[in-house]
């Protein structure tokens, strides 16, 4: 990445680092409703495959999804107003966490049912090449998505129809509170690309240039129409699975040893060798702490969505009264 | 319904009048495209389908492997950006295999999204007992369909509305099914020539009577009609609702009909517990208790997997004495 681009996914991981760490606290204190699964440690993946897509390209993520969003440009004051259930919310305060969907910026409605979305991706590539658009869907999961009947239906079906879309696997190691090799004897999950068959490579996900540069290959593939990607970033959330997991199934050591691979930092280190001062990086991630501050604190306060906007037109078939 | 301007109309099949569907709604949007098993040169496991593939080209009639959630998911995601997806799931029983993209996706993407965005997704699909297929490939599952809220049902039980129905889900813009009966296919009738669209939620009145209301559809209609005319001739006249689709229902028509007669049958092959026929007997009683003169009653499919045995099946299947005796039974508390 050239040092602008580097400078602007320096500024989008610390936005999508404090937004997380707020809505981790909001939701001890019970403003937050439901359940949080957060991806502080992997925003280099996030902000890595954004920095390698267009304007117009879309991404279908995951619950653990406020990254891509963000990434993708939704503003920080829906992203709280639907933490919120505020009516400015993303979603009007319909989906909440693991919902973000901001369709104008080519954010999909994040999936709740791991990898449901994958079907779903492979069907709005399809879309763009019916269409001949040049457009590319990405879609971000965890590695234990790829146990799913459905991931293998998906990758088949890209293959089979040469379609636009990257299959980013976020490799962290856990699938809720079970480790990877309790639940599959491939050591790299990219393995499982070659049976279909599908190109495919493994990429440093506490690294944002690396992430790019895997993922700026598979979209020139994408877009000289030679169909899909996989891509295995090895990556590693510092949280728990979602706020409140006490973690048991790992060690502090080991959390302690991938933290000093904090993706933030090593973007950090390398602005400063490119000559970025550290007052000039200290000064955007405070400019980054107001936006992020400013905009809770003005989503706090937004209205509660009317009752009348509680979905009924959802499908016109529902009947409206009680 | 009357309508005012009347169209030609020539005798076809079911099958045929919603291969006609298919194809003027395809003619009339280039975003309409077909998806499922078998649907191109074979042209479906019922011929559907058949000379579509050659009519429209691969890019519009897309054979899919043997991947139900895979490809609704597809359909889905297709939709969502624009197409107008009709996806021929081979037998209903199949949609268990795609339950999470029907019922987790297709049925509350535009909800959750904050009506974001829209799923003009068709599914047609085929059910119903009758040729020995057996427990796996027989099923009537509308109720799953009813009971969970985002999908438009219809189930036509006439070539017309067959044609009718299967067109106005296509130019739905949120996701619609289409339950044919596989013993429906052969059977003949009127259909109208050129554009012909049913509307969801208007149920049809195919016999008048005061004495007592029947309703049902698909298949069961004609069951229905055979029993409504033995009953006539042992001087009970029937009124028979056909409903065309469950959701919408056509509540008001179903209210005056039993505000007319005071006695409602429900009639249809899908199981009696947690059933359509369960929802309209608790709906009519919360809404019109005052008007029935005796308890609603149900004749249903029975409560066990659908048997293979010719004698087996027919013992499960409601057949026009069960509809006669459940009729006289209600008339006579
Ligand atoms: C179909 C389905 N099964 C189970 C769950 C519960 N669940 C939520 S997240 C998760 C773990 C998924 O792990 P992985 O795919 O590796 O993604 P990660 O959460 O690590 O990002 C599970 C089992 C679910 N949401 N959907």
């Amino acid at each position: 990445m050239n040092g602008n681009s580097l400078l602007s996914a320096f500024e989008q991981m610390l936005t999508i680092r404090a937004f997380e760490e707020r809505a981790e606290q909001l939701f001890y204190q019970n403003d937050v409703r439901g359940s949080v699964h957060l991806g502080i440690g992997q925003e280099a993946v996030a902000v890595g495959a954004r920095a390698a897509l267009r304007a117009g390209d879309l991404v279908a993520p995951t619950y653990r999804g406020h990254a891509y969003a963000l990434a993708w440009g939704m503003p920080l004051f829906a992203a709280f107003g639907e933490l919120f259930g505020r009516a400015i919310g993303s979603n009007r305060g319909r989906g909440g966490s693991k919902h973000f969907a901001d369709l104008d910026r080519g954010v999909l409605p994040a999936n709740a049912i791991v990898a449901a979305s994958l079907p779903i991706a492979c069907g709005t590539a399809f879309a763009a090449r019916l269409d001949r658009r040049e457009e590319i869907t990405l879609v971000p999961f965890g590695e234990g998505a790829t146990n799913q009947a459905v991931f293998h239906e998906s990758m088949n079906l890209a293959v089979l129809w040469d379609l636009p879309v990257i299959f980013l696997c976020e490799n962290n190691l856990y699938s809720e509170m079970t480790p990877i090799a309790r639940m599959s004897r491939n050591v790299d999950i990219s393995e499982r690309a070659r049976a279909y068959p599908m190109p495919s490579a493994i990429a440093d996900g506490m690294d944002v240039t690396a992430v790019a540069e895997a993922v700026s290959g598979a979209a020139d593939r994408a877009r000289r129409g030679e169909g899909p990607t996989f891509i295995e970033a090895k990556t590693y959330r510092f949280c728990g699975h979602m706020a409140g997991d006490s973690e048991p199934y790992r060690t502090k050591e080991e959390v302690a040893e991938w933290r000093n691979r904090d993706p933030i930092d090593k973007v950090r280190r390398e602005l400063q060798e490119k000559g970025r001062t550290s007052g000039e990086l200290e000064a955007i991630s405070q400019t980054v702490s107001t936006a992020v501050m400013e905009a809770e604190v003005a989503a706090r306060e937004a209205t509660l969505p009317s009752v009348l906007d509680i979905g009924l037109g959802a499908a016109n078939w529902m009947e409206v009264e009680r | 319904m009357t309508s005012l301007v009347t169209s030609p109309t020539r005798t076809l099949t079911y099958r045929e009048a919603i291969r006609e569907a298919l194809q003027l709604e395809m003619e009339r949007d280039a975003n309409v495209i077909l998806m499922g098993e078998d649907i191109g040169d074979y042209g479906g496991v019922f011929k559907v389908t058949l000379g579509l593939l050659d009519a429209f080209g691969p890019e519009r009639v897309i054979e899919t492997p043997i991947a139900e959630a895979g490809f609704v998911g597809a359909a889905i995601g297709a939709a969502i950006r624009g197409k107008r997806p009709v996806v021929e799931l081979m037998f209903m029983d199949f949609a268990l295999v795609a339950a999470d993209q029907l019922f987790n996706q297709a049925a509350k993407l535009r909800f959750i999204s904050g009506d974001q965005l829209r799923i003009p997704l068709t599914i047609r699909t085929q059910q119903g007992v009758g040729s020995g297929t057996a427990a796996q490939h027989s099923q009537s599952l509308e109720a799953l369909f009813m009971q969970i809220p985002g999908f438009a049902v219809a189930l036509p039980s006439t070539p017309s509305d067959a044609k009718g129905l299967l067109a106005t889900a296509i130019r739905s813009d949120d996701p619609s099914i289409v339950i044919e009966h596989k013993m429906l296919y052969a059977s003949k009738g009127e259909v109208p020539e050129g554009e012909h669209l049913v509307p969801f939620g208007q149920a049809a009145i195919r016999r008048v009577g005061s004495d007592l209301t029947l309703v049902s559809y698909s298949r069961s209609m004609q069951t229905v009609l055979g029993a409504a005319e033995e009953l006539a001739a042992s001087g009970i006249e029937a009124e028979v609702i056909d409903l065309r689709t469950i959701m919408p229902i056509d509540w008001d028509m179903v209210l005056e009909s039993v505000g007319k007669t005071g006695h409602l049958v429900v009639v249809h092959e899908g199981h009696r517990t947690g059933g359509v026929g369960a929802e309209i007997a608790a709906r009519v009683a919360e809404l019109a208790g005052a008007d029935l003169r005796a308890p609603v009653g149900r004749v249903c499919g029975l409560d066990i997997p659908v048997p293979y045995a010719a004698s087996l099946e027919s013992a499960w299947l409601p057949q026009q004495p069960d509809v006669v005796r459940g009729a006289k039974r209600v008339l006579a508390r």
